[in-house]
C-alpha cells in the first residue's frame, strides 16, 4: 500500500487490555485547569515504570463542564483496577487537590466506581462536607483558597493500551514534523490518549534486553545508527524513526486515531522526506488486539 | 391511555386517609376494585367510590380533581408514578414517599414531605408547618429526593432533615432547618427566627439576610463556592426558579453552626 508516495507496511500493532477511567479538571480559568491536569499526568508515559499511563483527551469549554468552568478531561490506564485506582488516587491528591481553585470531577458514569473524592476529603481533618446531587454525591473539603470541590467517585472501564505506528523519514526534523501533524490530528479523535511526551516516542523498544535486569531495550532493527550493525529493518534512505503510541477504551477508537494520525503524516508525503508507516508488534503472540494497518487505511 | 382521575363528588366533613390510593396499589385494578377499596375516614371506613367518582386507565398517573385540604396522607409510600392534586391537600402529603413525583397545584398541610425517601414533591401553594420534618419522637427527617414549594411554609421547615433538598421560593417561618443532620434548605423569601436550631450538619442557602444570625452561628466570612452552581444545575429539570439563579449565590456569607450543637452546619447568605 502506498499513500502520497508513503509505503504502508503489511503489517500490525500489537496491544493489552487495560483498565482505564477517565476524570474532569475545572478551574477558575483553562490555564490552571491544564496545569493541573499536566501535573496529574506527567510521569505517566508508560506502565512499565510509572505505573500506568496517562493523558489530557480534551480541553472543555465551560457549557460541558459540571460546575461551568473551563475544564480539561485527561485519562488514567493502568494493567489492573487496583493499581488504577492507586494511581488516580495519589496524582489527584498530590496535583489537582493541590493545584489552586481546582475542582475534580467523574468523566466516565460508566463501569465500576473507583475513589475520586472519596478518600481525599480526609484532607478535610473533619472539616470536610458532603453534597448529594443529582444522585451524585461530592466532598467540599478546605484548603487555604477556599474550597476543593471532587466528586465521590469516577467510573472505571475495560480499555486497550499499546495501539501504536511508526513513522520512518528521511531526516529528524521531517519524522518530527509528520509526528507533530500526526499527534494534531489524532487530538480531535475522542477517548484516545498519546501518553508519551507531546505524543511521540523517539525510543520504541523491544521485548527483552542482554542484561538480565532489564524487561524491554532499545528497538536495534529501528535504529538509523545502527544500520549496519544489527539485523536492521531500515532501508538506507532512513535516517530517523519515530512512533506514536496510542490508548483509548475501545478497538473502534484506536483504529479510529490511528486512521487520522497516519493520513496526516502521509498527507505530507515523501515529498517531504516521509518515506514509510510501520508498527511495532510481538508476533501477535502477546497481545490480543492487533492493529492491521493496511487495513485500518483501506 | 387517561391518567386515573379521582374527582371529589363534595367536599368531605371528615379527614379522609387517601394513602391506599398510590400507583403501585392500584395497578392491574379494575375500575370496579379501585372503587371498592376502603378508605378511613373519620372513625369509619368507606368506599372510594362513595368519596370519589373514579375514571381512567392508567394507574401511573393519578389525579385527585377538586380536592380540599381535608386528603391526608397523598401518595404516602409511593415508589413509582405521578399524582397530581388539583386543588389542596391535607396533612403527611407525600410521606415515606420512595420515588416518583408529587405535583399539588393548591396549597398543603403540616408534615408534607414528613420523612420522605426520594423522588420530588412540587407544591404550588404554600406548605405548613414540619415540612420534610419527622414525625414526632422520630429523629430521623427527610433522607433524599428534592421538594419545591412555590409559595411560603410554615415553622419547623426541615426539621430533623437528614438528606435531599427542599427549595422555598416564598417565605420560611421559625426554626428553619432544626436539628437538621445534613441535607440543603434554599429560601429565596425571608425566613423566621431561631433558624439552624441545633443544626449539626447541612447547609441554609438564603438568598436574603435573616433578621438575626443565631449567636450560636460563627461568620466564617464572604465566600465564591464552587459546589453552589453545581447544586442549582442540577435542579435544572425541575419547576423551580433555584435554577435560574446561580449568579444570585455568586457569592455568599458563611455562618457556621449550630455550636451549641456539633457545629458543623452552615448558614450561606447571598451578598
Amino acid at each position: 500500500m502506498n499513500i502520497n508516495g508513503v509505503h504502508i507496511d503489511a503489517t500490525f500493532a500489537e496491544a493489552f487490555p487495560m483498565k482505564a477511567t477517565r476524570v474532569i479538571i475545572t478551574a477558575q480559568n483553562l490555564k490552571w485547569a491544564r496545569i493541573a491536569a499536566e501535573t496529574m499526568t506527567g510521569f505517566a508515559t508508560s506502565v512499565i515504570a510509572c505505573g500506568c499511563e496517562a493523558g489530557i483527551e480534551r480541553e472543555l469549554p465551560p457549557e460541558e463542564t459540571p460546575d461551568g468552568r473551563p475544564g480539561v478531561a485527561a485519562m488514567i490506564f493502568a494493567m489492573g483496577g487496583k493499581g488504577l485506582a492507586k494511581q488516580l488516587e495519589t496524582r489527584a491528591g498530590q496535583c489537582v487537590l493541590t493545584s489552586p481553585t481546582s475542582a475534580l470531577f467523574a468523566g466516565l458514569d460508566d463501569g465500576d466506581p473507583i475513589p475520586l473524592g472519596k478518600n481525599l476529603r480526609f484532607f478535610g481533618d473533619g472539616f470536610q462536607s458532603s453534597k448529594r446531587i443529582a444522585g451524585k454525591r461530592y466532598w467540599r473539603v478546605p484548603v487555604m483558597d477556599g474550597e476543593f470541590l471532587a466528586e465521590e467517585t469516577t467510573g472505571m472501564v475495560k480499555a486497550i493500551g499499546g495501539g501504536n505506528f511508526l513513522i520512518l523519514a528521511e531526516s529528524q526534523p521531517e519524522a518530527l514534523a509528520a509526528c507533530e501533524a500526526a499527534i494534531e490530528a489524532m487530538r480531535q479523535v475522542r477517548d484516545v490518549i498519546m501518553p508519551f511526551p507531546g505524543g511521540v516516542v523517539r525510543s520504541g523498544s523491544k521485548v527483552g534486553s542482554k542484561y538480565k535486569a532489564l524487561n524491554a531495550s532499545t528497538n536495534d532493527a529501528f535504529c538509523p545508527t545502527l544500520k549496519g550493525q544489527t539485523r536492521t529493518d531500515l532501508s538506507p534512505e532512513i535516517e530517523s524513526v519515530m512512533e506514536i503510541v496510542i490508548d483509548g477504551l475501545t478497538e473502534a477508537d484506536i483504529k479510529k486515531a490511528m486512521r487520522a494520525g497516519i493520513e496526516a503524516a502521509c498527507g505530507l508525503g515523501a515529498g517531504k522526506g516521509i518515506r514509510r508507516i510501520s508498527a511495532g508488534n510481538y508476533g501477535g503472540k502477546l497481545g490480543p488486539f492487533l492493529f492491521h494497518l493496511q487495513e485500518i487505511m483501506a | 391511555m387517561t391518567a386515573l382521575a379521582f374527582t371529589l363528588k363534595a367536599a368531605p366533613k371528615q379527614r379522609v386517609d387517601v394513602a391506599p390510593l398510590i400507583p403501585e396499589r392500584l395497578a392491574g385494578k379494575r375500575l370496579a376494585d379501585i372503587g371498592a377499596l376502603q378508605l378511613q375516614t373519620g372513625n369509619r371506613q368507606i368506599r372510594a367510590d362513595e368519596l370519589f367518582t373514579v375514571e381512567g386507565d392508567d394507574a401511573s398517573r393519578l389525579v385527585f380533581r377538586g380536592a380540599t385540604g381535608k386528603l391526608d396522607f397523598v401518595g404516602k409510600g409511593m415508589s413509582q408514578g405521578e399524582i397530581h392534586v388539583e386543588g389542596d391537600a391535607g396533612s403527611y402529603l407525600g410521606m415515606h414517599l420512595k420515588g416518583g413525583t408529587i405535583t399539588v397545584d393548591g396549597s398543603v398541610d403540616a408534615y408534607a414531605a414528613c420523612e420522605l425517601k426520594n423522588g420530588t414533591l412540587l407544591i404550588r401553594g404554600n406548605a405548613g408547618d414540619f415540612l420534610g420534618a419527622s414525625l414526632p419522637g422520630n429523629k430521623k427527617g427527610m433522607a433524599g429526593g428534592v421538594v419545591i414549594v412555590k409559595g411560603n411554609v410554615g415553622d419547623r421547615a426541615g426539621d430533623h432533615l437528614r438528606r435531599g433538598a427542599i427549595l422555598i421560593e416564598g417565605d420560611a417561618g421559625s426554626y428553619l432547618g432544626s436539628r437538621m443532620t445534613a441535607g440543603t434548605i434554599a429560601v429565596l423569601g425571608r425566613v423566621g427566627d431561631h433558624l439552624g436550631y441545633a443544626m449539626t450538619r447541612g447547609t441554609l442557602l438564603l438568598a436574603q439576610a435573616p433578621r438575626v444570625i443565631p449567636a450560636t452561628f460563627n461568620d466564617c466570612g464572604s465566600h465564591t463556592l464552587g459546589f453552589i452552581p453545581l447544586l442549582l444545575k442540577g435542579f435544572a429539570d425541575l419547576e423551580t426558579r433555584f435554577a435560574d439563579l446561580p449568579d444570585r449565590f455568586q457569592r455568599v456569607r458563611r455562618y457556621a453552626g449550630d455550636l451549641c450543637s456539633l457545629g458543623k452546619g452552615e448558614i450561606l447568605v447571598a451578598l
